[in-house]
């Protein structure tokens, strides 16, 4: 009963993602056939408008959603363990809007500047900022001891970082921010392949290892006490956790810009779904849930209102605020 | 004959503070151990920082000659499991799960359980009369059966040396006496060596062979239950006037 739950959602997951990959990649403004496709990716497509369409458009793209979404998800999932918190998460705690700032920083006043641009730069500014905000909240967790001022405090950060940001866009120089623009409202186009790779390189070492630490973030689940009487060496792990969930949500701001709710959103489906918290299941069910979940909302974004395109957030936040919601009415004792 | 826990001028407390100095304790195998005094007066902290949990300010712990500084984590895992007196938030885990919890320091990488640690899984369930809730929501359960629970995953543990944090605060009486019982019958039966605080005097006399009272600033008494349960000490130790001590330990019935 129990084993078919986990196999039944792993098998939906899956199934759901295969679909949507191939929804995305041949639904548009363009409708491509599935034998267009398969004729791109053997490399032998001789339509070029076909061929540009596919290959720097929507497979990169596609690609994008895929990664940046798992990895959201993951990050999620990593900060509700860290801070026992069901509605923890990356971008509610502010984490995602102080890498914002630090890549805006590093936009207009390096590459701006200097004319460069490197997947690894951006990454780093928006880690730098991550951690920055991690630290407010680590702060800030220390002294509060009620989950829902977390929340607040968390909050008010991504408040403050994202103003910040606004100031920088509009006193920035007019031919920095064309960018800038479209990047801080969010979205998954514009990716070249270079920046693919390296994203999925940075998103894929964090899952693997935080695969593979599944067996101690089991038993902190069940509080730091616990985790320590069984031998788990609490400050190292804490360090890691704290690391790994920053440099994911990292790494999706430096790319896409903020993208609302995933991380609160899709580990708690998963959750749902296979009714266990054991790690070594939801981490990987969370990861192919954030890749689905951010396909689904980009196809949304993309053909909904086309050839108009909508926020990746916006749709994140419609598809993901009511799971917080749910969980509030379910969990109303949280303090 | 040796004790398999000693402290030697242990000095407990938060942040470098000290709440408690020196502090000797002296465990042996198969005996039980009550820790008694005032609420605050830093019962609890002596079983974190003997645990590992807080950092010894001054003075060593040593389980089985090791220092406890020295050992790694799994090490002392093996040698001492603990029940806390916090309540557990366990998310979509079962009473299985949460027992199985235990078997951390003997699984693999990925903490799959070998039928040796099924079994023993089985066994510490048994023994603690939960058999019955391996497969229940452990959020849905009752605080006394939670204790229960956490008391079979600390069994299956399989350490010589057991520490709980007033393990009687959410039983009633019938599960306060079955888990005393327990405890005596782990210790006459395994050897099990068991420090325990505690927030009930009466329940002292049933379970301890030797008590220790806690009060301001260190150990302020120790010795045989016989010795420490007279009413000068008590007392004492908790600041009880004469008539508030006879209100309290009057007989009843």
């Amino acid at each position: 009963m129990k084993h078919t739950r986990i196999v039944m959602t792993f098998a939906g997951l899956t199934a759901s993602l295969l679909l949507l990959v191939f929804l995305n990649v041949n639904v548009g403004s363009v409708s491509v056939s599935p034998l267009d496709t398969f004729q791109v990716l053997i490399g032998a497509q001789e339509n070029e408008t076909m061929y540009n369409i596919l290959w720097k458009i929507r497979l990169p793209r596609l690609c994008t959603a895929a990664v940046l979404g798992g990895g959201l998800a993951l990050s999620g999932f990593l900060i509700q363990t860290f801070f026992n918190n069901p509605i923890a998460g990356p971008y509610i705690l502010g984490i995602s809007s102080g890498a914002e700032l630090t890549v805006a920083l590093v936009m207009i006043f390096v590459i701006g500047k200097h004319n460069t641009s490197s997947s690894l730069l951006l990454i780093g500014a928006a880690f730098c900022g991550a951690l920055l905000s991690m630290c407010f909240i680590l702060m800030l967790s220390a002294r509060v001891s009620r989950a829902s001022m977390l929340i607040v405090g968390g909050v008010m950060i991504g408040y403050i970082c994202s103003a910040a940001t606004d100031f920088l866009i509009t006193f920035a120089d007019e031919n920095d921010v064309a960018n800038l623009k479209s990047w801080s409202l969010g979205s998954f186009s514009g990716m070249s392949w270079d920046n693919v790779k390296v994203m999925s390189i940075v998103v894929l070492l964090c899952f693997v290892l935080v695969f593979l630490l599944s067996k101690p973030i089991g038993a902190y689940q069940m509080g730091e006490l616990y985790a320590k009487s069984v031998g788990v060496n609490i400050r190292l792990f804490r360090v890691v956790i704290i690391v790994m969930a920053s440099l994911l949500a990292a790494c999706v701001t430096a790319f896409a810009g903020p993208v609302s709710f995933v991380g609160i959103a899709v580990p708690h489906i998963v959750k749902l779904l296979m009714k266990t918290s054991k790690p070594l299941l939801v981490v990987p069910a969370c990861f192919v849930g954030g890749a689905v979940f951010c396909l689904g909302c980009d196809l949304i974004a993309r053909t909904a209102f086309a050839p108009a395109m909508l926020n990746i957030s916006s749709v994140t936040a419609l598809l993901g605020a009511p799971v917080v919601i749910v969980m509030l009415f379910k969990n109303g004792r949280m303090g | 004959m040796e004790p398999i826990v000693q402290t030697k001028n242990l000095a407990v407390g938060y942040n470098d503070e000290i709440l408690l100095k020196d502090i000797q304790l002296k465990l042996h195998r198969g005996e039980i151990t009550a820790l008694i005094g005032p609420n605050g007066s830093g019962k609890s902290t002596i079983l974190k920082t003997i645990t590992g949990n807080l950092k010894e300010i001054a003075g060593v712990t040593y389980i089985d000659k090791d220092s406890i500084k020295e050992l790694s984590g799994r090490e002392l895992a093996k040698k001492a499991a603990v029940v806390w007196t916090e309540r557990v938030k366990a998310e979509l885990m079962t009473g299985w799960d949460v027992v199985a919890a235990g078997r951390y320091p003997y699984t693999g990488n990925f903490g799959m359980l070998s039928e040796r640690d099924k079994e023993a899984v089985e066994r510490a369930m048994t023994l603690s009369g939960v058999a019955d809730l391996a497969e229940s929501d452990f959020n849905a359960l009752s605080d006394g059966q939670k204790q229960r629970l956490l008391l079979a995953r600390a069994i299956c543990q399989e350490t010589p040396v057991l520490i709980l944090d007033e393990p009687t605060s959410y039983l009633d009486i019938r599960y306060k006496a079955e888990l005393l019982h327990l405890l005596k019958k782990l210790a006459a039966e395994n050897q099990v060596t068991v420090l325990l605080s505690l927030h009930e005097v009466e329940l002292v006399k049933k379970v301890a062979d030797y008590v220790v009272g806690v009060k301001e600033s260190g150990i302020f008494c120790q010795g045989k239950p016989h010795e420490i349960l007279q009413e000068t000490v008590i007392r004492a130790l908790y600041d009880l006037d004469e008539e508030q001590y006879r209100f309290w330990f009057q007989r009843t019935w």
